[in-house]
């Protein structure tokens, strides 16, 4: 009996058991359980019970029954110039990070593909801000910024350019504070991706188009940047939603302030829902918040399959 | 030659500006941990501190309950690793060898969990913990820290999975292996290097994670790290200095060390999984 199902199944190895679509085998099926349970219980389950809570008027601590108000919540958000305004600035801060993150590990990467000497150090210096507790980056850059006491304020003295200010209070140098320190945090992360785009590009490329007399420019536009491409659209979209979602870095550095002007959508339903109360409205929210993100989720998806038509 | 020697120059001037800006930020943090508080309160900060003190990191533990606090992180960083790990490969394994409808579910769920706000997550969950008894209890986060690592764990180990030749598989099933023998002989210890790496981050990740902790810990004694770090800051932002750093630097060192160990291997799991899916 046993030899007969090990017959069996090695007549049809593991890689190539079930075409697309087919049914999962038994034995696949139990591999997959572990896994799929909690997902489903803790994951999947809470989601949708999370977009149901948005059609209700859910709140902390009422004795009163929960009960489904419709769109009530999703009206008297559109009317809420607060979350909108949030909105706009997690816009401008995912827009703020994102960019200049890329265009500099851009550079890096190019750098580090190249021979030189310090290449080393670079790739341990990374290290810090991606392992860094985003917590812990926060308060690393609160000590920098710190008006009195921090090395930045100090150094524009030193350089006698004034005095220096309170970055993290002022209303106008508070968000772009702030964008300094993303950048910073992700900027090692979106280093190793693309330079691991980079090596994937063939050598002989470059030196043939060298041979035929392309500049630097050039060289990067015709060979460098069509190979490098598909990782960089991966990779900025992932950022511009993890950006967007963000929440420690900014609630340590300014907890939304001032005045608002550092308060990200995260903060704002993390307020909404822990500190008043409001679960159906804070949910409501974060429904808004993913029907955004997925309609710029979709845009970036046509771009990258267009792309890899035009490959 | 000469635009030659010029283009290395300007590239090793680039090279430094990346290096400082990666590092200055740090460095400041440790000195400052280490300025007693006559440097610290000075107008004209410098960066070596002149007279360096362990003050700071006595004055962290006496303020806050640092002690607790790193054993409920290393509590649940490791509880969700291990957990994490052990579900997640052989799921991992039906998601990189066969291509069913399954599969392509998990890893569309994969792609899509990265992009949920977790406020939308933690409502329900902070209602459904709540009923369960399950709020303030590190085990509770445990739970949530698994679900929150699969995405990222599956993500690589199918990678780690994909390099593992599937023709090996197929020999020892020639050779008259069964599957579980196949699995357990040839392909768990190829794959082995791989979990430990996926295990490891996941433990780095549940260690620094901060949003569902602060939403689901309450009290001083049951949160972990990065929330009692938060404590230091005080109301209306203003903090000590000294132990702020010191804390916050000691809070750091497992990752960086963990983190410094499978770096390579991270990266090329990670992008192994994400340019073959």
């Amino acid at each position: 009996m046993t030899l007969a199902t090990v017959k069996k199944r090695s007549t049809k190895p593991a890689s190539k058991a079930g075409g697309p679509g087919r049914a999962v085998d038994h034995g696949a099926w139990f591999l997959v359980l572990p896994a799929l349970i909690p997902i489903l219980v803790l994951s999947v389950g809470p989601l949708l019970y999370g977009i149901a809570l948005a059609f209700t008027d859910s709140q902390a601590g009422r004795t009163e029954p929960t009960q489904w108000i419709g769109t009530l919540n999703f009206q008297d958000l559109l009317n809420d110039t607060l979350f909108w305004d949030s909105f706009r600035i997690g816009l401008l801060w995912a827009v703020g990070v994102t960019v200049p993150q890329f265009l500099l590990a851009l550079g890096l990467a190019l750098l580090l593909n190249e021979e030189l000497r310090l290449r080393w150090l670079a790739r341990a210096l990374a290290i810090i801000p991606w392992a860094m507790p985003e917590v812990v980056v926060g308060i690393m850059w609160r000590l920098v910024y710190n008006p009195d006491a921090g090395i930045l304020n100090e150094t524009i003295r030193d350089l006698g350019l004034g005095d220096g200010r309170d970055w993290l209070s002022g209303l106008a140098t508070a968000l772009p504070a702030v964008i300094v320190v993303g950048v910073w945090a992700g900027m090692p992360q979106t280093t190793v991706a693309l330079l691991a785009g980079l090596q994937n590009t063939p050598r002989e490329l470059h030196e043939a188009a060298e041979m035929d007399g392309a500049g630097a420019w050039r060289r990067f536009r015709t060979v460098t940047w069509p190979a490098l491409k598909p990782v960089a659209l991966a990779i900025t979209a992932l950022n511009f939603i993890w950006n967007f979602n963000s929440f420690a870095l900014v609630y340590v550095l300014t907890n939304g302030g001032p005045g608002g002007r550092t308060r990200l959508p995260m903060l704002f339903a993390y307020e909404e829902a822990f500190r008043y109360g409001q679960f159906g409205y804070a949910a409501a929210m974060g429904c808004v918040m993913v029907a955004v993100i997925s309609v710029l989720l979709a845009f970036h998806l046509v771009a990258r399959l267009r792309g890899d038509e035009d490959a | 030659m000469r635009t030659r020697r010029r283009t290395r120059a300007g590239q090793y001037a680039a090279l430094l500006a990346y290096l400082v800006f990666l590092a200055f930020p740090f460095l400041w943090l440790v000195s400052t941990a280490f300025k007693p508080p006559r440097e610290l309160g000075s107008l004209h900060p410098t960066w070596i501190p002149r007279n360096p003190t362990l003050d700071n990191f006595r004055q962290a533990f006496d303020e806050q309950p640092l002690l607790d606090a790193a054993l409920n992180s290393l509590v649940a960083a490791l509880g969700a690793a291990v957990i994490a790990v052990l579900i997640a490969t052989p799921m991992a394994y039906v998601m990189a060898r066969h291509r069913t409808r399954l599969a392509k579910a998990a890893t569309g769920w994969v792609v899509v969990s990265q992009a949920f706000p977790f406020v939308l997550v933690i409502i329900p969950l902070f209602l459904v913990l709540k009923n369960l008894r399950l709020i303030n209890s590190v085990p509770g986060l445990v739970m949530v820290y698994v679900v929150w690592a699969l995405p990222f764990a599956l993500w690589m180990l199918v990678g780690y999975v994909r390099a593992v030749p599937a023709e090996m598989e197929e020999a020892a099933a020639v050779d008259g292996a069964g599957k579980v023998r196949t699995l357990v002989s040839i392909t768990a210890p190829l794959l082995a290097p791989g979990i430990v790496a996926t295990a490891l981050f996941a433990f780095i990740s549940a260690w620094n994670e901060f949003f569902f902790a602060l939403v689901l810990l309450k009290t001083p004694e049951k949160q972990t790290l990065p929330v009692v770090l938060t404590h230091f800051l005080g109301a209306e932002g203003v903090a000590d200095l000294g132990p702020l750093a010191a804390a916050a630097f000691l809070a750091t060192l497992p990752s960086l060390l963990v983190f410094a160990l499978i770096q390579k291997r991270i990266t090329g799991g990670m992008l192994a999984g994400a340019v073959k899916s």
